[in-house]
């Protein structure tokens, strides 16, 4: 088995789906022959032309646009996105239309439609090129919202996403891209969305993190491991809807509970996991949860970036604040 | 069936590749002080353009936007305004912001991840760089609209790039300055490429000056690479701007010399023969040549120039190098004129964890 990098794993799916279903297209800024700014579609347009692989001129609303009417028609595309700075002019398309076409129409029309796209800071882009904006889209009703956390999972999921009936925002790890390699089948079999994947079984503490952060998050559990700590590690996957029965079910058992993610903490999706289990699971829980969050504030340029994104240090001091209680 | 209506699109060129003057040409073009001026200038940012890609390939700058061939451009728009006029930049136009004071340091900190690179010392009312494609164009307009409003003789110039003309943005700033007579100037620099997609991929139009036909705006084409033309068709759509006649649509035509950024490798995309054309026609050796003729400039002078250029790049290159890390409250304390107390309390955080990453 090949050993790829999440890019390659993402660009593996992509290909394998087209090769399997006539449907599928793909479309967005410079996919075609440059393979994407990232090359998430290397190679694509050479192997299924240039109608099922468009560039497609520079506005994001258009994408989105497009992408919707020719769901209705049938085709399943996916779109790419650049980065998610630059998601705002489809916002109108995905939210008042793509999220809404199913219900409007009673499921007369309907979008199965992947928007793909980088998520997250890391590596040292300029502005507008690092944000985490999930909780914008888990916010509005009819979206799902994948984040894979491993080049298998990102092959896994994108196919389930491309499969998936409805809308699927893909948010990618930039960070993630090229870090690792990992073993992963080039067999098309698609990894199940809504539910959360344990990725660390522990007693004393569930954390919940997805997207880049799952990397400093097992690397946190692992230093708590020596200091005698039991980390259990979920990664939320898709973070919308949210798995929230894996996540009650693992506090039931630990009794705490760390949110981990780089997203502004102001309304981010870890304040929707809180809650649900200040809902359902608060007699089960031995202290208060903590979040462990990027800041409210703008994703900062390169020279901060680093200082934003939650390091492994406030993680483990996060679990160990929980076990002090 | 009756013509509704007409329309001709008018380019502009009065210096060619070779540096031979056009009889139309302006008395700008016999104005040797200006052209010296704006001479150097161009020989300035060429210099610094290639000395901060060499930042960035040595790892001392983040991913820099070169503006390699557009020197011509940039200083002929910056140079066509007056000092109080607003200027709305995309990312890259670093001529048109180093002729109206921005520090090349700014720059410089900025494209190295440093926020106080948008903090201008001069051009106060400048917009900072805009990343979001085609949406300065609206802020383009609503200066223009509080100067009209105000009944003042200022104008807005904002640039946008051909690939940026694709958004809705671009049509929607054209459409409301044309809609209210606003003094703004949009200047759409057309350099054949928006990253790998050329532009016959990016519309079918035949010209890019002619999306102002749409607006019920004046559009005109000029060569690019011309600072004589550029400068004199900007002069005269803010003198008719100024006068209260409203906007106009210039397309520059250039050609990107560089890779898209320093992230990018056009050589996937783009053919070498194209970018080895494109050589021929940049703007700095038409102008050089122009000037010799006058007798205003030689070999000696080109010499002097180029080592003054390179002092004036290495002192800021060594002033960017020295501006001091900035600390984690940077990220907080600009936010908001009134910070509330949780934003407070995470910057207490984040003084606590500054410097802890990758630990
Ligand atoms: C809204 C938006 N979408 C995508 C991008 C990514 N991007 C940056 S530059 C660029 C191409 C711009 O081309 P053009 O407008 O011709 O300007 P040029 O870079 O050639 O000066 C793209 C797609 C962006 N910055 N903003
Ligand atoms: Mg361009």
């Amino acid at each position: 088995m090949a050993k790829v990098t999440m890019i390659e794993a993402i660009n593996r799916a992509h290909a394998w789906e087209m090769a399997h279903d006539p449907t599928v297209v793909v479309l967005g800024e410079d996919v075609g022959i440059n393979g994407g700014v990232f090359r998430a579609t290397v190679g694509l347009q050479e192997q299924f032309g240039k109608d099922r692989v468009q560039d497609t001129p520079l506005a994001e609303g258009m994408i989105a646009g497009l992408a919707i009417g020719m769901a209705t028609q049938g085709l399943r595309p996916i779109a790419e996105i650049q980065f998610m700075g630059f998601i705002y002019p489809a916002m109108d398309q995905i939210c008042s239309h793509m999220a809404r076409m199913r219900n409007r129409t009673r499921g007369r029309l309907t979008c199965p439609v992947v928007i793909r796209m980088p998520h997250g800071g890391g590596i040292h882009a300029p502005e507008h090129h690092s944000e985490s904006l999930e909780a914008m889209f888990a916010h509005h009703a009819g979206l799902r919202v994948v984040c894979p956390s491993s080049p298998a999972r990102a092959y896994g999921l994108l196919l389930a996403a491309i499969r998936d009936p409805d809308p699927v925002i893909f948010l990618e790890p930039a960070r993630l891209y090229r870090l690792v390699k990992q073993e992963v089948a080039d067999d098309g079999l698609a990894l199940p969305l809504d539910v959360c994947y344990r990725l660390r079984e522990g007693s004393d503490v569930t954390i919940v993190t997805w997207g880049a952060m799952v990397s400093d998050t097992l690397r946190a559990a692992e230093k708590l491991e020596g200091e005698g700590v039991s980390c259990e590690v979920l990664d939320l996957a898709t973070l919308s809807p949210i798995d929230h029965d894996t996540i009650l079910d693992s506090v039931a058992k630990t009794g705490r509970l760390v949110i981990v993610h780089e997203a502004p903490r102001n309304c981010g999706i870890g304040a929707e996991i809180a809650a649900t289990v200040a809902e359902h699971g608060l007699y089960d829980l031995h202290a208060p949860i903590k979040r462990v969050t990027g800041y409210d504030t703008i994703m900062p340029l390169s020279r901060l970036e680093n200082d934003y994104i939650p390091s492994t240090a406030r993680i483990t001091d996060a679990v160990r604040e929980t076990l002090a209680e | 069936m009756k013509t509704v209506a007409e329309f001709e699109i008018k380019y502009c060129q009065f210096l060619d590749a070779e540096g031979n003057l056009a009889a139309s040409a302006p008395p700008l073009a016999r104005d040797s002080g200006e052209l010296l001026k704006m001479y150097r200038f161009m020989t300035l940012v060429r210099a610094f353009d290639t000395k901060a890609v060499n930042l960035q390939r040595t790892g001392r700058l983040g991913t820099y936007a070169s503006c390699l061939g557009h020197e011509a451009a940039h200083v002929g728009v910056a140079a066509a305004m007056q000092t109080d006029d607003v200027l709305a930049p995309v990312y890259r136009e670093f001529g048109s912001q180093m002729w109206r004071g921005v520090k090349m340091a700014s720059i410089l900190l900025y494209w190295g991840g440093d926020e106080r690179g948008s903090d201008f010392s001069a051009a106060r009312q400048d917009f900072p760089y805009c990343v979001p494609i085609a949406s300065q164009m609206l802020h383009g307009a609503g200066v223009a609209m509080a100067m009209k409003i105000r009944g003042e003789k200022r104008c807005s110039v904002t640039y946008v790039g051909d690939g940026g003309t694709s958004e809705g943005a671009f049509y929607e700033g054209l459409n409301v300055a044309g809609a209210r007579a606003l003094p703004a100037v949009f200047v759409v620099v057309n350099n054949g490429w928006a990253i790998s997609v050329p532009i016959g991929s990016q519309t079918a139009t035949k010209t890019l000056a002619q999306k102002a036909i749409a607006a019920g705006i004046p559009g005109i084409q000029v060569d690019g690479n011309d600072v004589i033309a550029v400068r004199h068709t900007v002069g005269e759509a803010l003198e008719r701007a100024r006068r209260g006649e409203g906007p106009t649509l210039i397309e520059a035509i250039t050609y990107r010399l560089s890779d898209h950024t320093t992230a990018d490798d056009a050589s996937r995309y783009r053919d070498a023969s194209e970018v080895k054309e494109a050589w021929t026609k940049e703007p700095l050796p038409r102008l050089r040549a122009y000037l010799m003729k006058l007798r205003v400039w030689d070999e000696a002078h080109e010499v002097a120039l180029k080592a003054e250029c390179t002092r004036e790049v290495e002192a800021a290159v060594d002033e960017y190098l020295s501006a001091p890390q900035p600390s984690t409250d940077a990220m907080f304390d600009h936010l908001f004129a009134r910070p509330p107390k949780s934003l407070l309390e995470q910057r207490e955080l984040a003084r606590r964890y500054a410097g802890s990453a990758g630990h």
